[in-house]
């Protein structure tokens, strides 16, 4: 292995990636279409499409709406449930990735993640369970687990009790105190934080008069989320001692060492992925680049640098 | 295929009263079928804007396109020798070998673009085509001539009656001779609603949706179809009639 290559690498609970760089959850199918373009294999990791355990069509369309710096999305976690991903989706990845994935899973109630977490860990190919709980609960009126500390700290543990797999919880941003929400998920078992999932936004279209999204509301994600990602990586990594993978609006090499300096292990790209198809590639291309013109030597020296002193 | 380069203006020019050309030069660009799109990234926006293809040879591709918001708004003030980054060869387009001898082409207002290149194919299968294109008004007509020109029978209806036949592209079909052997479509979902009423055959439709990345990552453009949900971006545009689910359609 060369010295540049060296120098990209991390690690998350003990998976050794070759670069930080994964494409987010959502941006990134089941990987194969992206593998029509590059060889995915260049990638630290990538996060899979949210999935759940029965299959989901999502929401109504329009689901997608313009933002100055982003995006609004409301996919409604559109996915084939886990038995495909587990029969079609994974042995089909295999044929184009020979690195560990991570499965990003959801759920509307404790036990489907835990039901679904539990097929997953019998997959080989699943390196680490991100478990998306930013969903609605939909035994506690609808509302968010990822809200919730003590709803958060559930699905942590029932999830925690089905796997081996490293489980990190990915946390909604839409919350007062970001902190109670991964300390809770630490006290419960987690093994490393996500963060952050998209900022709930709205837009409305002027000739219509209407919300431009069927589902009204939507994930705001892009560069112009970035300053919050960042603000909210480095509470987290004050407060818990686990391993964070840090995203919200990363879209180059600079963004992704700033997202290390506050704290971040590794860093996922997401709405990036969508305008720009080859955004991963190029970053892990210009790392090495901007780390001389910072003067790092080695990435995971990095992680939290912003907190020193 | 998808590509993604940064292509140089050639052209850009209004040719009816919302709707432009954009010729860009470039060979490798992946186009290969009618109905196919680009996704062009405007400087200040964040989504790319995914805009018709309406022709393309081995040196050069042309987008047609509606000034309808910011985005496109935006593309036709660009000028000749300004570059813009485009990912191309998008969508799987129209499958010609599905057309039979006596094909009947279907769009209204925007759909129009996609039908240049579908009707030029055909022609030089030696295909016998017929248009059949709807319009608001005269000032809205557009490539009426240029399929003439390459020896498509074309009928025309606007909503005003100031060119034309007055009504619906329901009237300019009814014009048309009735012994087609395939349609293609691209319009608006009401238009749809209408002429599915009245074609005898099987055919292709070309769907339209808000999209996110526009080549299959996202999910942004999902419909459900009879074998299963599909992205209008990656899986469609086009759609075979057999596979279209009306009532799930909005």
């Amino acid at each position: 292995m060369s010295n540049t290559e060296n120098r990209l690498r991390v690690e998350l609970c003990g998976l050794e990636l070759d670069n930080p760089i994964i494409p987010a959850s959502g941006t990134f199918g089941y990987g194969y279409e992206f593998a029509e373009l590059y060889d995915i294999n260049v990638l630290g990791s990538f996060s899979f499409k949210g999935t759940t355990y029965e299959p989901r069509f999502g929401n109504p369309t329009p689901r997608i709406a313009e933002c100055p710096g982003g995006m609004l999305n409301s996919i409604g976690l559109q996915n084939p449930g886990v038995h495909a991903v587990i029969d079609h989706e994974l042995p089909k990845l295999k044929q184009v990735f020979n690195k560990k994935v991570i499965a990003n899973v959801g759920g509307f109630s404790v036990e489907e993640y835990a039901k679904t977490a539990e097929l997953l860990d019998g997959c080989e190919q699943v390196g680490i369970i991100e478990v998306n709980i930013s969903c609605p609960n939909v035994h506690n009126g609808g509302m968010s687990f990822g809200t919730d500390p003590r709803a958060a700290a559930e699905v942590t543990a029932a999830v925690k009790k089905v796997t081996k797999k490293p489980v990190f919880m990915k946390l909604s941003p839409n919350v007062s105190d970001i902190v109670s929400i991964a300390g809770s998920c630490a006290d419960a078992g987690a093994d490393g934080i996500s963060l952050i999932n998209t900022l709930l936004g709205m837009r409305i279209d002027l000739r219509s008069k209407k919300p431009v999204l069927a589902n009204k509301m939507g994930g705001f994600s892009g560069s112009a989320v970035f300053p919050v990602a960042v603000r909210m990586v480095y509470q987290v990594y004050e407060a818990v001692k686990l391993p964070i993978i840090g995203m919200g609006g990363v879209s180059s090499a600079a963004d992704v060492i700033e997202m290390m300096l506050a704290g971040a292990s590794a860093v996922q790209i997401g709405a990036a992925n969508l305008v720009e198809p080859f955004i991963c590639p190029s970053i892990i291309n210009e790392l090495p680049d901007v780390m001389d013109k910072y003067r790092i030597k080695n990435l995971k020296d990095i992680i939290g640098g912003a907190h020193n002193g | 295929m998808l590509k993604q380069n940064v292509y140089e203006i050639d052209r850009n020019y209004r040719i009816a009263k919302d709707i432009c050309v954009m010729v860009l030069k470039g060979a490798d660009h992946g186009f290969t079928r009618p109905g196919q799109f680009a996704n062009v990234k405007l400087n200040g926006l964040y989504l790319r804007r995914p805009i018709s293809v309406c022709d393309y040879n081995q040196d050069q591709f042309t987008l047609m396109y509606k000034t309808v918001g910011i985005g496109t708004e935006q593309m036709s003030r660009m000028k000749a020798g300004e570059t813009v980054d485009v990912l191309t060869g998008l969508g799987n387009g129209y499958d010609v070998d599905k057309s039979g001898d006596k094909p009947l082409l279907i769009a209204g207002g925007s759909g129009v673009p996609p039908m240049y290149k579908l009707a030029k194919t055909l022609v030089e299968q030696g295909k016998n085509v017929c248009c059949a294109l709807g319009f608001n008004s005269a000032e809205d007509v557009y490539l009426l001539e240029e399929l003439k020109a390459l020896g498509a029978a074309v009928f025309v209806s606007t909503v005003d009656g100031s060119s034309d036949i007055k009504g619906f592209v329901t009237d300019a079909i009814a014009a048309a001779p009735q012994d087609r052997s395939f349609f293609y479509t691209c319009g608006p979902l009401p238009m749809y609603r209408a002429v599915r009423q009245i074609l005898q055959t099987e055919g292709q439709y070309s769907f339209e949706e808000r999209m996110g990345c526009g080549f299959g990552a996202c999910m942004g453009c999902s419909m459900m179809t009879r074998s299963g949900a599909k992205r209008i971006c990656k899986d469609g545009p086009v759609f075979d009639s057999s596979e279209i689910i009306w009532e799930e359609l909005k």
